[in-house]
C-alpha cells in the first residue's frame, strides 16, 4: 500500500521536501550556498529571478511553495526586490507549513544569512518528519506529462506509450494534464469533440486560436523544413505526434498553471498568456513547463524524449521516457523507460504504456527516479500573464 | 546485440492506411500487407510513412486513426507518402475567425 504526507488542505504528497526559494536573482547565491550544506538531503533551490512584480510569478511561487511534495520554505530576499514576501510567506504559513524569511540586507550580509538560513532549516528538517502519513490512493494523483527534444521516434513511440499509461491512470481515477496549445495546432477541432461539453470545445478551441496569434506575432514557425527531413508531412501529422501522449480519455477541463483540477480526469493546459505579446516566448525551456504542471499540483511529469533530455526537476521528480532506442542505450543512467523498445519490435504500445503507470505508482511510493537519483531539480520561473479561467473550464462536480 | 522483428514498419491504429518506418528501409525490401507483399521502390527513412492501401486522390490520409491530410494523386501501396502526394488540410483557426469576423 502506497502512502503519502498528508498535508492541512487534503492534498497528498509523495515527497516531504524542504524549499529554499529566493525571490530575486540578488539573493540567488546566498540561497544556493544554504542548500550547498544539505546536499544528500530533501532541501531543494528554487526562486524568481526578477525585480520587477508579475501577479502571475506571485501566484505560481504560492502554488509551488505550497505544493503536496512540500514540507516547509525558506524564503530569502535581499530586501528592495519588488517580490511581495509578506503575502507569499502568508500564504504558507496559512498552508499548516514551517516557513521562514531571510532578508539579507537585515540579517547582516552573505555570511550571517547563510549561517542562519542552514540553522533553520536543521530544525525544519526535524520539524516536518512529524508530518503524518496516510494512504495515497491513485485519486488522489495528479500527474503531467510534456515532451522534449523530441526526434522522429517520439511521436511513434514514446508518445503513444505515454498516451496509454495516461487511459490507464485516468481510468484509475487520477488528474492527468497535457499541455503546450502552441504544439497542438491542427488538432483543435479533435480536441474539441473529445471535451466532455460543447462549451468546453469551445475554449480548447478558442485556446489554440490565441496560441495561434500568438506564436504569429513571434514569428515563430510552426512548421519547417527539418520536420519534413524527418518524416512529417503536414503540420496537424505534426501536431498530432505530440497530440497522442494525452492518450483517448475525454478531455474533463481546459485548466491554467496554478488552476488545480478539483477531480479526476484529464485535462489540458493552456501556457499561453492572454492579452498583447508581452514577455517574449510563453516557455522559454522544457522546465519552465514542468514548472507550470507542479503549480497545478502535478506530483510527478512523464517526459518523453527522443534525443534524449537528462533534466529532472525541483519539487516533483520526472520519469523520463525515452522513444529512441539508440538514446536509451547511450544515455542509459539517465532514463527510466525504454520505449525505443517500440520502434525495434520488442514491445507493444499497451506494454510500456502499463509499464509506466506501474512506475507512476512505484515513484508515488517513494522510489526514486534516474534523475531524481542523479540530482536533478532543475526549475525556471519567468515573468506572463493570464485572465482567470472561465465558468465553461472545469467539470461541474454538482452536475 | 537486440534483434529486429521482421518488419521494419509499423502501424499505429487498425484504421491507418499508413505505415510508419521504425528503422530506415532500404530500396527492395518485401513488406507483407493485407493486399499481398509489395517491395519499396525506393529506400524509406525511419519515421516516414508509406501507404497499406490503395489511396485515391482526395482521399484522407489516416495516421494514429486521425486524420493528417489529404492525398493530391493516387497512390500504390508500398508507395512513400509525403509532402510531394499529401497536401495539409488544416486551415489556421486565425483564418477561419478572422473570415467568419463581421467588420
Amino acid at each position: 500500500m502506497i502512502e503519502g504526507w498528508l498535508r492541512q488542505d487534503g492534498r497528498k504528497g509523495i515527497r516531504n521536501s524542504v524549499l529554499v526559494a529566493y525571490l530575486v536573482e540578488c539573493a540567488h547565491f546566498v540561497a544556493s550556498e544554504i542548500v550547498t550544506e544539505f546536499r544528500g538531503q530533501d532541501v531543494q533551490l528554487i526562486g524568481f529571478p526578477g525585480c520587477f512584480p508579475n501577479e502571475y510569478a506571485a501566484q505560481m511561487m504560492e502554488r509551488l511553495c505550497t505544493h503536496p511534495n512540500v514540507g516547509a520554505v525558506l524564503f530569502v530576499s535581499l530586501g528592495c526586490e519588488s517580490f511581495d514576501k509578506v503575502r507569499v510567506s502568508a500564504a504558507v504559513e496559512a498552508s499548516g507549513r514551517p516557513v521562514r524569511t531571510l532578508v539579507i540586507q537585515k540579517a547582516g550580509g552573505t555570511k550571517s544569512t547563510i549561517k542562519l538560513g542552514q540553522d533553520w532549516i536543521k530544525s525544519a528538517l526535524l520539524e516536518i518528519d512529524n508530518v503524518s502519513r496516510t494512504p495515497l490512493a491513485p485519486s488522489d494523483l495528479v500527474i503531467g506529462t510534456v515532451c522534449g527534444g523530441s526526434d522522429g521516434t517520439s511521436g511513434i513511440s514514446g508518445n503513444p506509450a505515454a498516451g496509454r499509461a495516461f487511459d490507464f491512470l485516468v481510468a484509475e481515477g487520477a488528474a492527468c494534464i497535457f499541455e503546450e496549445t502552441g504544439e497542438l495546432i491542427g488538432c483543435e477541432e479533435i480536441m474539441a469533440e473529445r471535451a466532455v461539453a460543447p462549451e468546453l470545445g469551445q475554449a480548447i478551441r478558442e485556446s489554440v486560436l490565441k496560441a495561434e496569434r500568438y506564436y504569429q506575432t513571434l514569428g515563430y514557425g510552426s512548421f519547417a523544413a527539418g520536420n519534413a527531413a524527418g518524416g512529417l508531412s503536414t503540420i496537424e501529422e505534426k501536431s498530432l505526434g505530440a497530440y497522442v501522449k494525452s492518450g483517448s480519455s475525454q478531455i474533463s477541463g481546459l485548466i491554467k498553471p496554478g488552476d488545480i483540477p478539483p477531480c479526476g480526469g484529464l485535462y489540458l493546459m493552456d501556457v499561453v498568456p492572454d492579452g498583447d505579446v508581452r514577455f517574449g516566448f510563453p516557455n522559454i525551456s522544457d522546465n519552465a513547463e514542468i514548472v507550470e504542471m507542479i503549480a497545478s499540483g502535478a506530483h510527478m511529469t512523464l517526459f518523453v524524449t527522443g534525443r534524449g533530455s537528462v533534466v529532472g526537476s525541483a519539487i516533483s521528480p520526472v520519469i523520463k521516457i525515452c522513444a529512441n532506442p539508440e538514446t536509451y542505450r547511450a544515455l542509459f543512467d539517465d532514463m527510466d523507460i525504454n520505449a525505443g523498445d517500440i520502434i525495434e519490435g520488442h514491445r507493444t504500445i499497451d506494454e510500456v504504456g502499463q509499464e509506466i503507470s506501474e512506475l507512476v505508482y512505484a515513484v508515488a511510493g517513494g522510489q526514486q527516479t534516474k534523475s531524481e537519483q542523479l540530482g536533478h531539480r532543475e526549475f525556471i520561473l519567468t515573468y506572463k500573464s493570464f485572465e482567470p479561467i472561465g465558468p465553461a473550464c472545469l467539470p461541474n462536480l454538482h452536475s | 546485440m537486440t534483434e529486429l522483428k521482421a518488419c521494419p514498419f509499423m502501424r499505429l491504429h487498425p484504421d491507418d492506411n499508413t505505415l510508419v518506418a521504425r528503422i530506415n528501409a532500404d530500396e527492395g525490401t518485401k513488406i507483407d500487407m493485407d493486399g499481398g507483399q509489395v517491395q519499396l521502390s525506393q529506400t524509406i527513412p525511419m519515421a516516414h510513412k508509406i501507404a497499406c492501401r490503395h489511396i485515391k486522390s482526395g482521399d484522407v490520409v489516416l495516421k494514429y486513426g486521425m486524420p493528417i491530410g489529404v492525398a493530391t494523386v493516387d497512390i500504390a501501396p508500398g508507395e512513400h507518402v509525403h509532402v510531394h502526394n499529401v497536401r495539409s488540410a488544416y486551415t489556421p483557426s486565425v483564418v477561419l475567425h478572422e473570415a467568419d469576423a463581421v467588420s
